[in-house]
């Protein structure tokens, strides 16, 4: 079983707590109408499926009941970071600075601010 | 209570204890974590500022559950003017009487970790007396809270409740034929 760690709670739970609720960082345009029809099915169903680092959104359903940010791998299926909802996603440093054997508590780290939300 | 249930669970050895907690009030109380020092006057007491924690003041128990939830344990009679002090509160709020939602469980003895290990998946060990929080329980949906070193507090709801009573009778069987 996997350990999770909750940014809300502080601490590393049991997987059965959480559940995976798809990629993360995915904004919905401002003006649907506006869009084409091919535009407007990529937003709703196309997803970047990456073999390798993820960014995924999971809830902490049976604990704090938050929706929270997640870095996993999909191969090894670890998870590299995680970080609060509404936190703009991390760059590779932040995350490899996470996971460096000298960090205390990486995962509650706020990235830098400066990230653009546009999806890659 | 738990139906067809007996009051109590003992183990020959007296290492395990399980039985049914006496009835208290119970409260879910929605809050904005800023406003947390003014629900402390309707209160009694400071609420807990960390998920997990515990504060107690006039036999009121408060345990945070998430960023802006509490759940607040009360005696039974203190219904009425727990009410009444949150509903005077200035502040935007939601205070829900689930009493008669959810039953008590106390587990305890030396086998107590050993038997709530059988369910429940985090490391019991290392989770700190005094403090408490919502996990699984096998399926169930629980709020555990570690009262001493060797006594544990599962509040249940009432579906849920036959469920996790069997599970702890099966455990607690198995720790008396030292199995």
């Amino acid at each position: 079983m996997l350990l999770i760690r909750c940014p809300y709670c502080e601490a590393e739970r049991p997987e059965v707590e959480f559940v995976y609720a798809g990629e993360a960082h995915i904004t919905r345009p401002t003006n649907p109408s506006a869009l084409s029809d091919e535009a407007w099915k990529d937003h709703l169903f196309t997803r970047t499926n990456p073999r390798g680092r993820h960014f995924e959104r999971w809830r902490h359903l049976h604990g704090c009941g938050r929706f929270f940010n997640a870095v996993r791998d999909t191969v090894s299926d670890r998870f590299a970071l995680t970080y609060k909802a509404g936190l703009p996603r991390p760059t590779d440093a932040e995350i490899e600075a996470a996971n460096a054997p000298a960090a205390q508590t990486p995962a509650t780290n706020a990235p830098a601010a400066q990230n653009q939300e546009a999806r890659s | 209570m738990v139906p067809h249930a007996p009051a109590s669970l003992l183990v020959r050895n007296g290492a395990l204890s399980v039985r049914l907690a006496d009835e208290v009030a119970r409260f879910s109380l929605r809050l904005a974590p800023a406003d947390t020092g003014q629900a402390a006057a309707a209160f009694g007491g400071p609420l807990p500022a960390r998920i997990g924690a515990m504060s107690q003041s006039n036999g009121r128990t408060a345990l945070q559950l998430g960023p802006d939830e509490w759940q607040i344990l009360a005696p039974p009679g203190d219904v009425d003017a727990l009410s009444a002090a949150f509903a005077a509160l200035p502040v935007p709020h939601s205070l829900v009487d689930i009493s008669h939602r959810e039953v008590g469980i106390v587990v305890e003895g030396a086998a107590a970790t050993l038997a709530l290990r059988s369910a429940i998946a985090f490391d019991l060990e290392a989770m700190a007396v005094g403090t408490g929080c919502r996990t699984l329980f096998d399926k169930a949906q629980i709020l555990l809270i570690r009262e001493a070193a060797d006594r544990f507090r599962i509040e249940v709801w009432r579906s849920f409740a036959d469920h996790v009573w069997g599970l702890l009778r099966a455990a607690s069987r198995e720790i008396d034929l030292d199995l």
